[in-house]
């Protein structure tokens, strides 16, 4: 039961490991490749981790937990250098799969009211700040609508 | 049972070395070769932990959390070096 345990928990972070270096090669930009590696491998990461940390605790006298600091430490930094990474690309402009959306759209999000002009005017302003303060998909998308209160709608912030 | 899963997730992590290392040799431009040497660096260490359980010494956990850390250490400064063309200002 317990071997089965084992061998299943391996198999599956092995297959994450492979699923994500597997994402590496088939997706076709930066910011999608970004997605396969760091979540799929920490996953497969962790869960070989807890596979290795319930052996060591069964098959010695004690328990081991060194396991755990090294997941915890994976969990920690992923996220981060993920976002450097993205900050980074943001930085050097790569292209992007995604298209740059119609300035008439992102002035509707927000009811604001505004003309056409307003709109692409908040447009490029956003461009702008995004190329600085870049921060990578869709997650960061609603923070940032509420950190710039005044321009009407936030676009997509990728490079043609 | 779990001596053949072991052989397999050896299988599995090889070939996933063998694509990211693909990615660092091909890589367009330099996030993309820093994405493959993350990714590197992670499948290193689901390689030591799966040594660690196939041969039953604990001895490998401390290469692992040196790896982790050094590789975190690693791709935080080529993104500072590609953000701001400097590591430490």
């Amino acid at each position: 039961m317990l071997e089965f345990l084992l061998s299943l928990l391996v198999l599956t972070g092995a297959s994450f490991a492979f699923i994500g270096s597997l994402g590496l090669i088939r997706l076709k930009d930066l910011y999608t490749r970004l997605h396969g590696p760091t979540k799929a491998t920490t996953l497969g990461v962790g869960s070989l981790l807890i596979a290795s940390a319930i052996y060591f605790s069964t098959y010695s006298e004690q328990i081991s937990l060194h396991e755990f600091l090294i997941t915890i430490f994976l969990f920690i930094t992923a996220p981060v250098s993920a976002h450097l990474l993205a900050k980074a690309a943001l930085h050097l402009g790569l292209p992007s799969l995604a298209e740059i959306p119609e300035a008439e759209e992102a002035g509707q999000t927000e009811m604001t009211g505004t003309a056409q002009t307003g709109a692409t005017e908040a447009f490029e302003k956003n461009e702008r700040i995004g190329s600085e303060n870049a921060s990578p998909g869709e997650k960061a998308r609603p923070e940032k609508s509420e950190s710039i209160t005044k321009t009407p709608g936030t676009p997509d912030q990728t490079r043609p | 049972m779990l001596a053949i899963s072991i052989q397999i997730a050896f299988a599995l992590v090889a070939a996933a070395v063998a694509m990211s290392f693909w990615r660092l040799l091909r890589g367009p431009d330099a996030p993309n070769r820093i994405l493959a040497l993350d990714t590197l660096y992670i499948n290193t260490i689901a390689i030591l932990v799966l040594l660690g359980i196939h041969l039953g010494s604990a001895l490998f956990f401390e290469a692992a959390l040196l790896i982790a850390l050094m590789g975190f250490i690693g791709t935080v400064a080529l993104c500072k070096y590609l953000l701001r063309g400097d590591i430490i200002e």
